[in-house]
Formats: C-alpha cells, structure tokens, sequence
C-alpha cells in the first residue's frame, strides 16, 4: 500500500526516502521484500482478509441464531460454518495478528535493529502463512469440514465424510510459519539490541512478543505431529488414537490442548504488550511495576504451559489430575491480575488523553478481566461439569480473544498507524469506532455468559424458544461489532490517501520506534541509536498530549 | 544519543553490525530450531509412554519382534559418525581442510550405512507381517498394543532416518564444498551448526534404541 504524496502533504515530508518508497512501488518488490516492515505488511493485509472471512462465517451462525428453529442453514452448513469460523479466527488470523504484523513491524525498531535475524526466513513464513491458507480456503470452496476447529477424535479419524485433510494440512503448514516467526523474534531479541538496550529496558511489547515465542517454538510442533498423526490414522488406518489399534481418543485431547491452551497465551500476552505500550503513553506516565509487568509476561507463558487438562474436566480423567489442574488454572489468575492491577495504577494520577487507541486499550482491560473471572469459575472443578460445552464456555473465550486479542489489536493498529504509514487516522472516527465495538461485543457476548448458565449448549443451530430473548440481543449486537470493525477498514484505507501527514513522533512517545521519521527509511534508523536510559519515561506535568 | 554506523564487513548479512553478531545469531536459531524439533518427536514419546503403562505385556512381546543386533550395530555406526563429525569440525577450525572434508564424507557415508541397515531391517518387519495397517499379525500378547508398539517404531525410526537424510545432504554439501576450496562457504562456524544438528540426530536415536529395542527385553 504505497502512499503518494499529495494534497495534505508539506513539500518536505513528501521527499523523505523511506521503506514505502525506496525499495519501488512493484508488486513484485513488495512479494520479494525482505525488510521486516514490508513484510508485516503483508501479514496486516493477508489476515485482514482472513479476518472478515471468519467474521462473514459468524455473522451466518449469528443470522442463524435470531430464531429457535433451524431456518437459514441446515445442521450440516452449520456445523461448518462454526469449524471454518474457528478455524480461520484462531489460526490465519489471531495467531499471527500481532506477532506477525505488529510485531514483525516494531520489534527490531524498539530494540534497535535493522532488521530480524534472519530476513529471508521471515519472508519465507509469509509464504507459508499463505500456502497453509489456501489449503484451508480450498477445504472451504470444496464443502467445508464439521470436526469443529478442535477436531476431536475419533470423530475426526472415523466419523466426519467432510474434508478434514486439507484442513489438517493448512493448519499444519500455518504453524511451521509461526514456529518461523518465533524464532526469528528469540534470536533477534537476544542478538540483535542496540548498545545499551539491556533486558530490563525493553519495551515490554518486546517482552510479550518474546515470551509468545518461546510458546510458538515449544507448542506449535506438538500441534503439527499430532494433527499429522490424525491425517495418517484417517488415510491408512493406523495411528495412535483408535483404540482398536492400541490408541485412545483421549490421547488427542491432552495433545491438543497441550498446544492450544498455551495458543491462548499466544493470542494474549501480545495483547497485553499493546497494551502496555499505549496506557503509559496516553496517560503520560511511566508504566507501574515495570519489572513485575515483564515477570508476570513470563509467568503466564510458563504456567500455560500446565494447564491444559482444564479442557478435559468431563472427558473421565483422574479426580487427583483434575484438581492439579484447576490449582494451576487458577494460578495464572495471579500474574494476569498483576498486569491489571498495574495498567490500572499506571493510569492512576495519570494525564489521561481519551484517544483511540487509548479507548481500545481501555476496553482491553475491562473485558480482559471479565474474561479472566468468568475463566476461574470454569476452572473450578464442580462448576465446570455444568458449564462445559454451553455458551458460557464461548462468551468465556471469545472476551479473551475478541474483547481482548482483537481490541488490542485494533488499538495498536490505531496507536502505530502514524508509523506504519506516515498518515494520521481521523481522531473521531477512531473513537466512533472503539466505542462501536466495546458495546457491540458486550452486547454479543455478555447475552451468552446468561445464555451458557441457563443450560443453552454451543455448536447446536435449534434452541429451546425460552432462550430466543438472550439469542436476538446477541445477534443485534454482532451487527453494532460488525459495523464496528468495518469502519476502521474504511477510514483507515482513506487516511492512507487523505491523512494528515504524521510527524515522526505524534504521540510523543518514548520508544525508538517514534525516535525515526514516519514512515520509516528502509534501514529504520539513520544512525544505530544507543540506549542510556530504561522505557516510558514520561513526564506527567507534560501531559497536554492532544492526539492530531 | 547516536553514533555512527560501524562499518562491518562484506560478508556480513546487512541487518548484522560484526561477524560475531551474525554467528551468535545463527548459533542460537539453530538451538532454537532443534528445541522446535525435539517438541515436534514430543507426542510420539508421550504415545510411547501411554502405550507402555497401558499394554506393558504387549509392548514387552513386541519389543522382543525387534532386531536388536542391527539396532545395535546401528547404534554403534551412529555413534561413531558424530565422532567423526566432532572431529572435523575440529579439524575445519585447526585450518586442517582436507581432514576436515575426509571425516565429513565419512561422516555421511556412516549416515547412509545407517540409512541402509534400517532399510534392511523394514524389510525384515514386512516380511514377519509386523507393519500397522497391512495385515499386522504378531503371536501373543495383545493384538491392539502390540500394533500400538510398531505404529511408534515406524513412526519414530522414520521421522529419524528423514531428519538424517537431511543431515547426510547437509554434510554431503559442506564436504564437496570444502573438495572445491569453498573455503568461505565450508567455513568453521557453519560447519559447527550442520554438526549440532547431526548430533540432535543421534540424541534423539540414543533414545530411541533402549525404548524400542532393549526396555521390552529386560525381564522375564
């Protein structure tokens, strides 16, 4: 997405090289591009797009949804528009969200660097983001898959006539990008710093990409052999799960959830580095605890590694393994209410400007910590057997993935626009459209928490008609969120052209990436900068910060 | 505060400062990328471990099926190519090139004998019916777990011999490299990254031979 100069412009910022520009305008010097910003880039506008292909398939299931009888979709397309919303939402889009574009974009610039370690890898994991999403595509064009985005055996192996393989193959593809990505971060953030960026001066963004990639690495391969082995046992017969082999269903559940419990954190702890980037900035103050913000980051990767067997409470495991794994769920409350706890004391005193990315920040929070409690409670053992498999399981995660995940993302788009495009956005669009979303998702969502205690079981297109008042709220609130999220797409795309040209630094914010002209040269830095001091050292008497 | 860009050398990838940097950096993604795949054998030897406090019997009766003198002599090949390959990359770094490129052949030519003997042994597994999925038919034990046993050898022992044919290509590159004088190319550090790797191989075989070959036969 190239930006000519125009209108807006002043003559001077329209002369400055920079990585829009100076390596050509070509299609072909955008798929060949190893710089890491071009290639996050990529990233933004290929999971855009998966984005609101997951989004068409849930407004089907939600369009389903207004009525009890099953009157738009048969069971079947149901069925398969939940999987494919899964499917896409969790693997081409909130996996590589933030890390991959974000991420992608700003780690080297906050720590300093040139680029990633490894350039061609990083562009090589693009490719093979895109190759694992046409296969999944493909599934979709072919009739779709049923499993569920879980794929539980032995429905996976023997039962679902849907095509499961290609799926398989695209998710396994998808992650050999992520397990790319993460490693390319844990080289860079430990080889790459610029003199006198220490680990105690990172942005804790930094800290948060760093941690999720210490789960890509560790988690995504299990994904992939374990979903290779339901591809061998479904093709030949042979395999690990069917306990007329020797196998044992259950066997799948603990290997999946062994990689997609921690994938929940892959999803979040860079939200939360978002986060954490934008609340000191608009509330022009140093963030509170730096040093406990980036140990409860480590924290919450290294314990979500621990609790996976709270996906199986009703799948017959042992009463004893239960109870550990509830003990160990309900620990990782502890270092995610410290990061809570501290955003809230970073803002306390704060000089707090109520600017977009600030409002998708501040909707972070909040539905972030409703997500969280509603997660002990199903952590909890008796309450769990009640719970499971009702739509207060999927209220429950979609506050953490959407009402967190996602408006994280969004605000960091919004935050670092300026940089990624040299154009501002239009203020009051931005918070039209953050507000749009936080009372469209809690009109969604919070309907469903009701929804799930009152017995309403997901992944069924029929309902009993007592629960129609709660199904239609939800429903008319996806449509204020879908309103809400295609907003951005508009006035972002319009700034690219229209906006107002952003100087290197419009928030006035402390981290290295504002300290190059925006957009920035290809090199980022004109001169490798050195770090003397630690991150978010904010002034607060200098808080008069108006956004534009 | 800034400085002027130090100027690094021609052959350092431009995103890197000095050639320490760039080795540093190619050292621990390798590291990393051997965690990734260490991860990705993980569910085969959790399978393992299931399969085994559930069907000790069967796994004991199956694991006796196994041809323990090629494993062994295997083994013992294996071992023996990482001290080759140990010992070249000595050899690269003493500047000693034509040493050096002699044991990385024979460190590849070890790989393909392994790659061989294992051949043979499938052979014999498919004569005696003991494949999953194509008439398995084993004496004794527990049909079910006995299958379970050699789905996770095959699976194992192939995933293995894959990750070694990729090293014996690897080895083989850097041989012929240092053959032609592409010292620049064949250079220590690099040679040091294809020996972790040939090294992760054969970890992972010192855990695969007493699992498959040897834990089944201790006992009565």
């Amino acid at each position: 997405m190239p930006a000519p100069a125009n209108s807006t412009a002043g003559p001077a910022a329209a002369t400055v090289p920079n990585y829009l520009t100076e390596q050509g305008t070509t299609l072909k010097s955008w798929l060949t591009t190893h710089d890491h910003k071009r290639i996050a880039l990529l990233y933004l506008v290929s999971i855009t797009a998966f984005f609101f292909i997951g989004g068409a398939a849930a407004t089907l299931i939600r369009l389903e949804l207004a009525t009890p009888a099953g009157d738009l979709v048969t069971h079947d397309t149901y069925n398969k528009l939940f999987t494919m919303h899964g499917v896409i939402m969790v693997w081409l889009f909130l996996i590589p969200s933030i890390p991959s574009a974000l991420g992608n974009f700003l780690m080297p610039m906050m720590i300093g660097a040139r680029d990633l370690a490894f350039p061609r890898l990083n562009l090589a994991s693009w490719y093979i983001y895109v190759a694992g999403g046409i296969f999944t595509i493909a599934a979709l064009i072919a009739g779709g898959v049923d499993t569920g985005w879980t794929f539980y055996t032995p429905f996976s192996t023997m039962f679902s006539n849907t095509h499961v393989i290609l799926v398989l193959v695209g998710v396994f593809i998808v992650g050999f990008s992520s397990i790319l990505t993460g490693l390319n971060f844990i080289v860079t953030v430990h080889t790459m710093r610029a003199p006198g960026m220490g680990w105690f001066r990172l942005p804790l963004f930094v800290w948060a990409n760093y941690a999720t990639s210490i789960i890509l690495v560790l988690a995504t391969p299990v994904l992939a052999m374990t979903l290779l082995l339901v591809a061998a046992e479904r093709l030949f017969g042979v395999g690990i799960f069917d306990p007329a082999l020797g196998g044992d269903p259950l066997l799948f559940q603990h290997l999946f959830w062994f990689y997609s419990h921690p994938a929940v954190y892959i999803m979040v702890l860079p939200a939360m580095g978002v986060v954490s980037e934008i609340i000191p900035c608009f509330a022009r103050k140093r963030v509170f605890g730096y040093r406990f913000m980036a140990y409860a980051i480590l924290g919450i990767a290294v314990f979500g590694f621990m609790v996976w067997g709270h996906h199986m409470f009703v799948s017959g495991s042992s009463v004893y393994g239960n109870m550990v794994f509830s003990l160990l769920s309900f620990l990782v409350a502890i270092p995610s209410a410290i990061k809570v706890f501290n955003w809230t004391a970073t803002l306390y005193k704060g000089s707090i400007t109520f600017s977009a990315p600030l409002l998708y920040a501040l909707g972070f929070v909040g539905l972030f910590t409703i997500g969280g409690l509603t997660g002990l409670i199903l952590a909890s053992l008796a309450i769990d057997v009640h719970l499971t498999d009702t739509y207060f399981v999927v209220a429950h995660f979609h506050y953490i993935m959407v009402g967190g995940a996602v408006m994280a993302y969004l605000g960091g788009v919004h935050f670092w626009w300026p940089k990624i495009s040299g154009r501002m956005y239009p203020e009051s669009w931005g918070r039209v459209a953050a507000l749009l979303i936080f009372f469209g998702f809690n009109l969604t969502f919070f309907p469903q928490y009701l929804l799930g205690y009152g017995g309403m079981p997901r992944r069924y297109h029929t309902y009993p008609p007592e629960f129609q008042l709660l199904n239609i709220l939800s429903s008319a609130g996806a449509s204020i969120l879908a309103v809400g999220y295609l907003l951005p797409l508009g006035y972002l795309g319009w700034s690219l052209f229209y906006g107002k040209r952003a100087g290197a630094n419009p928030w006035r914010a402390t981290g290295l990436e504002w300290q190059t002209p925006s957009p920035p040269p290809t090199e980022n830095f004109a001169h490798p900068p050195v770090v003397s001091t630690g991150p978010y050292g904010y002034e607060p008497q200098t808080g008069t910060e108006q956004p534009q | 505060m800034k400085t002027a860009a130090p100027a690094a050398p021609a052959s350092v990838p431009p995103q890197f400062d000095t050639p320490a940097q760039h080795d540093a950096a190619a050292t621990l993604g390798l590291w990393v990328f051997l965690a990734t795949e260490l991860m990705f054998f993980g569910p085969l030897f959790f399978g393992y471990s299931y399969g085994r406090s559930h069907f000790p019997e069967a796994f004991a009766v199956a694991s006796r099926h196994t041809d323990v003198v090629l494993g062994s002599i295997n083994t013992a090949v294996l071992l023996t190519s990482s001290f080759t390959m140990a010992l070249a990359v000595g050899m690269r770094k003493a500047k000693a090139r034509r040493a050096a490129m002699w044991l990385l052949w024979a460190t590849a030519a070890l790989g393909v004998v392994f790659l061989c003997i294992k051949g043979t042994e499938y052979l014999h597994d498919w004569q005696q019916h003991l494949v999953p999925g194509t008439g398995f038919a084993l004496e004794g034990g527990d049909s079910a777990g006995a299958q379970l046993f050699f789905f996770l050898y095959f699976a194992t022992t192939a995933l293995h011999a894959v990750h070694l044919t990729l090293g014996i290509s690897a080895t083989g590159i850097f041989a012929l490299a240092l053959q032609r004088g592409a010292a620049q190319f064949a250079n220590g550090e690099r040679i040091e990254l294809v020996a972790l790797y040939w090294h992760f191989v054969d970890v992972i075989w010192i855990f695969l031979y007493p699992i498959l070959y040897l834990v089944g036969r201790s006992g009565g």
